[in-house]
């Protein structure tokens, strides 16, 4: 499940625009990877992110995973649900389990991102 | 005797089956010239009757506390175990079992941890506890890297009253690394205060605190853990378990995190080894802990399980960056800990606190009456205290072991300044009748 | 199930003779005492006996059957061993009383570092550590002193690891400051020489090597990889979770590792106790053994002592001498085997280890279809629709420990077995029967592995709720639920 007006970073993170700011969480094919989310560390409000720098961590029972900003900015809001029900990011990965909102500080590194096609592409062959 | 269940029919049995003529075969691999082609010089295979009498022999030339009147602690001490102990602990389904990762055929060392970790709660008054660390000196380092990494700090305070073992461990891992470890002095047998407030500031990450510590002394705990918080620091204690039958728990003066020795939970002295590394924190510290953790579950059919949970903490998940390297723990000490204090209950607990300050209280008041004897430090102390002798130390404890007497502890190698005093230790295994003896000894050698 | 100690409401028993409760409050000042209440299990010796007889019989054991855990070495845990270290003499000398009256205790360690000297080929030894992974970072800082001694000029801050390695290899290099750095596996499952070189660099401290590898492999090409790392000034660490293979057969040292640990509790059949207490002994080639943690053992005429006065040892890692209790159960075993009995374990593991493989090669696929060593990985077939931890766990419902499972981490649907050389053909034979007719069950009837355990105490367990609702302790108010 790939929504197509999302924007998806090669860490298997997806992006979505909201005017000024972006919302960030997992991908379908990550939080399937990952297995029974467990926990979820999630950055304070007002940090400030380089891009593909870890804002977090993702945990399953038996694997961790860091999480990186496909963008550069200020984180300006994050889900208190995801982390007290960390299972949200399982079963609903592109709505209630997003994670992070972020002010862009580059508006042109969005254009870097991958399209849906082109995540569609990235997964199918590392599954092979 | 060498265990192995195979006949040499079967070992023959075997290689017809793999199809080859010599086991050999099977070590092409290895550079031939690197196979070991001489005898080991070992000594000759022997029968279980002669292990038994080389061992019992190596044992006859030890004083054991079995035979011997004991007046020494200093971090070990000969508590009574109840009977309780070695028979679960000796159950071969206990003790030859691995780490539990398979949970449904371990749920016996699982379930006893998880109570073991319980009982480390409730003594400490802190929110959770690890399945168990080496040892107490370890379980001192583990705490203070948790503590740096948390605040991410590197200036240590830690008190000079401190088992100087513990704080030697803690300079080995800490040596060439970030963190410096400041020692803070002591006054009249507890850490000087004013002392720590001058060096207390905002780039401390934990303060350290054994209570009683090392010369047995109470510490002026209370306001500690206030202290530390308002400079942002955390306040790590390391306590001896016996003692909060009666003292006050930790969680009451604001400690964070709790270490301490586990051995007195009915383990002997051992020469020192296994013992038990206790572990407790707050809740906020929990994801950051070294160890083995059990948590409560339910299994397929609805059954209350336990299982280990928080591993992505550990090392086999997070390798270069998990919490600690930790694999082995101590579960077997953790055990007998979960059964020692089973046994004995609050009101037991309670009980062999007090039996044994009420014996070191008499044994040192008996000590301060006898010419040239001093008792050094006049704050409170728990069961051990130290006393300044009128004769040579040394010889003393060599008089002593005549009779069947184990001496305190000469403190002049860790604390020159303490030269000719000895640190002595009353546990409720002493009887008057050997606190009189002890006494009648020193009382001689000073005339 | 068993409920918990605390659910117990029966009246504890007395085990000592008195109270004196006045000394309490005379003693102790007041705002001392404990305030809050202390809550600790109240039952009566014989619930308490009962309570933990029941959780026992509720694990599995090597008393109680096949244990084939790979990478554990889960040999026979002789039972002389227990009785002897349970001596007087033994468990009941205080660690701080004088030298003159513990003289047994230092021979039997004096004696102990000799035998392990002898079937290593190593020049120095210390029984200080208290677990594999302990030694490993007793190991790490005797590297790093070494270095900082004899280059300090030199900036050596990465260990090299191997993608096999056991978790705690990359663990305990990043605790004493090193970067770590993984090395790649060939084809074959041996370290890949040219990944080596490329990696090998003035920053290089060590590299970690288990050998034979979690594979289950002797490295081949062990003396080339020993030349390349000793060429580049750095150290070659060995990792000795799997030296049951080479015991006897031989020794570390001469294969050109500079510093390896043992794992007392695999190798030298001390029980592992549910996950511990073990020992993890470190021996040294002799330009590391100025750095070796105090005291070592000394031994002079016939009077042994404690020597202290080491000027550039790491100091201690451990308070006072190590798990010397292990020691002696090591110690009773190396005198039950004698010279006879070693020269046969690495070779009877590797024996034992080969025949089982033997059996279960044409029913369940091996990464590298080579000759093993005490152990061997294989995994489930790609066509059957069930994954290893079904596997696992219907191995249960035919009364076997599975064996170490997702281990090493570079095999997918890793199964990793390792019989050791205790066991008899004939257990063996079973064990493989059951594990025929499970590869029948899992093409056939999958859902049968899917279900199972069902012949055990517990089914399995919801993990990921163990994880997310955090319970770590038992809460009375709980009870109300």
């Amino acid at each position: 499940m790939v929504p197509k007006e999302l924007k998806y970073s090669k860490s298997h993170e997806w992006v979505k625009q909201e005017g000024n700011n972006v919302v960030i969480g997992i991908t379908d094919y990550a939080q399937e990877e990952l297995g029974d989310i467990v926990f979820v560390e999630l950055p304070k409000i007002g940090r400030q992110l380089k891009q593909q720098e870890s804002f977090g961590v993702a945990e399953s029972v038996k694997a961790v995973s860091d999480l990186f900003s496909p963008v550069s900015g200020k984180v300006v809001a994050i889900n208190e649900t995801v982390g007290k029900q960390p299972e949200l990011v399982n079963k609903e990965p592109y709505t209630g389990g997003w994670m992070i909102k972020v002010e862009i500080a580059a508006a042109g590194e969005l254009t870097g991102l991958m399209s849906a096609e082109a995540y569609e592409k990235l997964i199918n062959e590392g599954s092979k | 005797m060498d265990y192995i269940g195979n006949t040499e029919a079967d070992n023959q049995a075997m290689l017809r089956e793999l199809a080859i003529a010599s086991a050999e075969e099977l070590l092409k691999d290895i550079p031939q010239d690197k196979i070991i082609s001489r005898p080991l010089d070992l000594p000759p295979a022997a029968s279980e009757m002669e292990v038994r009498k080389r061992l019992r022999q190596l044992a006859g030339q030890n004083a054991s506390v079995a035979d011997f009147a004991c007046f020494l602690g200093a971090g070990a001490y000969d508590h009574y175990i109840p009977s309780t102990i070695p028979v679960v602990t000796k159950r071969g389904e206990f003790y030859t079992a691995y780490t539990p990762y398979q949970p449904e055929i371990s749920q016996g060392t699982l379930q006893s941890i998880f109570e073991y970790q319980t009982m480390i709660c409730n003594l400490t008054g802190l929110d959770v506890a690890n399945a168990s660390l080496y040892d107490g000196a370890t379980a001192l380092y583990e705490a203070v890297h948790l503590a740096c990494e948390h605040t991410r700090r590197n200036t240590v305070l830690i008190a000079k009253t401190i088992h100087p073992e513990y704080r030697q461990v803690l300079r080995t891992y800490t040596k060439n690394s970030p963190v410096t470890i400041k020692e803070i002095m002591f006054t009249d047998g507890i850490t000087d205060l004013t002392e720590l407030k001058r060096q207390l500031n905002d780039q401390v990450a934990a303060i350290v605190i054994q209570q009683p510590n090392f010369f047995g002394c109470l510490e002026d705990v209370l306001h500690l853990g206030e202290m530390a918080h308002e400079h942002g620091a955390l306040f790590i204690t390391s306590v001896y378990p016996i003692s909060l039958g009666v003292l006050k728990k930790p969680s009451e003066y604001g400690a964070d995190i709790v270490i301490g020795e586990g051995q007195s939970l009915g383990l002997p002295v051992s020469f020192g080894g296994p013992y038990l590394g206790i572990f407790a924190c707050r809740q906020e510290f929990m994801r950051k802990m070294p160890g083995r953790i059990v948590g409560e579950s339910v299994d397929n059919r609805g059954q209350r399980a336990y299982v280990l949970t928080l591993q992505t903490r550990e090392q086999h998940i997070r390798r270069e960056r998990a919490t600690s390297n930790i694999c082995s723990n101590e579960a077997l000490c953790a055990l007998s800990a979960c059964v020692y204090l089973s046994s004995l209950g609050a009101a037991g607990l309670r009980d062999v606190a007090t039996m044994s300050l009420a014996g070191a209280h008499y044994l040192a008041e008996a000590i301060a009456g006898i010419p040239g004897w001093k008792i050094n430090f006049k704050a409170p102390f728990f069961n051990e205290f130290v006393a300044t002798a009128p004769v040579d130390t040394e010889i003393l404890n060599r008089k002593l072991l005549s009779k069947n007497i184990i001496g305190g502890l000469p403190l002049g190698t860790c604390y020159p300044e303490l030269k000719k005093s000895l640190l002595f230790c009353v546990t409720e295994k002493r009887t008057k009748a050997e606190i009189d003896n002890l006494i009648n000894v020193l009382k001689e050698e000073v005339v | 199930m068993e409920k918990l100690i605390f659910e117990y409401h029966s009246q504890s028993t007395a085990y000592v003779p008195g109270s004196e409760t006045a000394a309490r409050k005379k003693y102790i000042p007041a705002e001392y005492l404990a305030a809050e209440e202390l809550v600790l299990p109240q039952a009566a010796e014989q619930d308490v006996i009962r309570h933990f007889t029941a959780l026992s019989r509720l694990n599995f054991s090597v008393d109680t059957g096949f244990y084939p855990l790979g990478s554990c070495t889960m040999k026979y845990n002789p039972k002389v061993n227990e009785s002897v270290a349970d001596l007087d003499g033994l468990a009941g000398i205080h660690p701080y009383a004088p030298e003159d009256c513990v003289q047994g205790a230092l021979a039997l360690i004096y004696e102990l570092e000799g035998f392990l000297k002898e079937v290593s080929g190593f020049a120095g030894m210390t029984l200080q550590p208290a677990a594999g992974a302990h030694g490993e970072i007793t190991g790490i800082l005797l590297i790093k002193a070494y270095h900082q001694q004899h280059h300090p000029e030199q900036k050596r801050t990465v260990i090299l690891v191997p993608d096999t390695a056991h978790g705690t290899n990359p663990a305990s290099a990043a605790l004493a400051g090193y970067q770590v750095r993984q090395v790649k596996s060939d084809s074959q499952g041996d370290i890949d020489l040219e990944d080596l070189r490329q990696n090998l660099g003035p920053d290089v401290a060590a590299l970690m090597l288990t050998n034979p590898n979690t594979l289950g492999l002797f490295e081949k090409n062990i003396l080339e990889v020993s030349r390349l790392v000793h060429d580049n000034g750095a150290l070659l660490y060995g990792d000795g979770a799997n030296f049951n293979a080479l015991l006897g057969l031989v020794k570390p040292a001469e294969l050109g590792f500079d510093i390896m640990h043992f794992n007392l509790h695999k190798t030298f059949s001390t029980p592992h106790g549910g996950g511990g207490p073990g020992a993890g002994a470190v021996g040294t080639n002799n330009e590391l053994i100025p750095f070796l943690p105090i005291p070592r053992v000394n031994k002079k005429g016939n009077k042994y002592s404690w020597d202290y006065q080491q000027k550039d040892s790491i100091g201690k890692v451990r308070s006072c001498y190590g798990n010397f209790l292990i020691a002696v159960r090591a110690y009773a075993y190396f005198l039950a085997l004698g010279a006879e009995g070693i020269a046969k374990v690495g070779r009877q593991s590797i024996l034992n280890a080969n025949y089982l493989m033997h059996k279960l090669e044409n029913y369940f696929p091996r990464p590298y279809p080579r000759l093993c060593m005490h152990e061997f990985v294989m995994t489930p077939h790609h066509d059957w629709e069930v994954s290893t931890l079904d596997i696992a766990k219907r191995i249960i419902d035919y009364g076997f420990h599975p064996p170490t499972i997702y281990f090493p981490l570079i095999v997918h649907e890793a199964m990793m077995i390792e019989p050791t050389e205790t066991e008899t053909k004939e257990t063996m034979d079973a064990f493989a029967a059951a594990l025929v007719r499970i590869a029948a069950e899992a093409s056939r009837e999958p859902e049968l592995l899917k279900k199972a355990p069902q012949n055990s105490p517990v089914g399995r367990i919801d993990e990921a709720r163990a994880g997310r609702q955090l319970i770590l302790k038992y809460e009375k108010r709980r009870d109300a639920r």
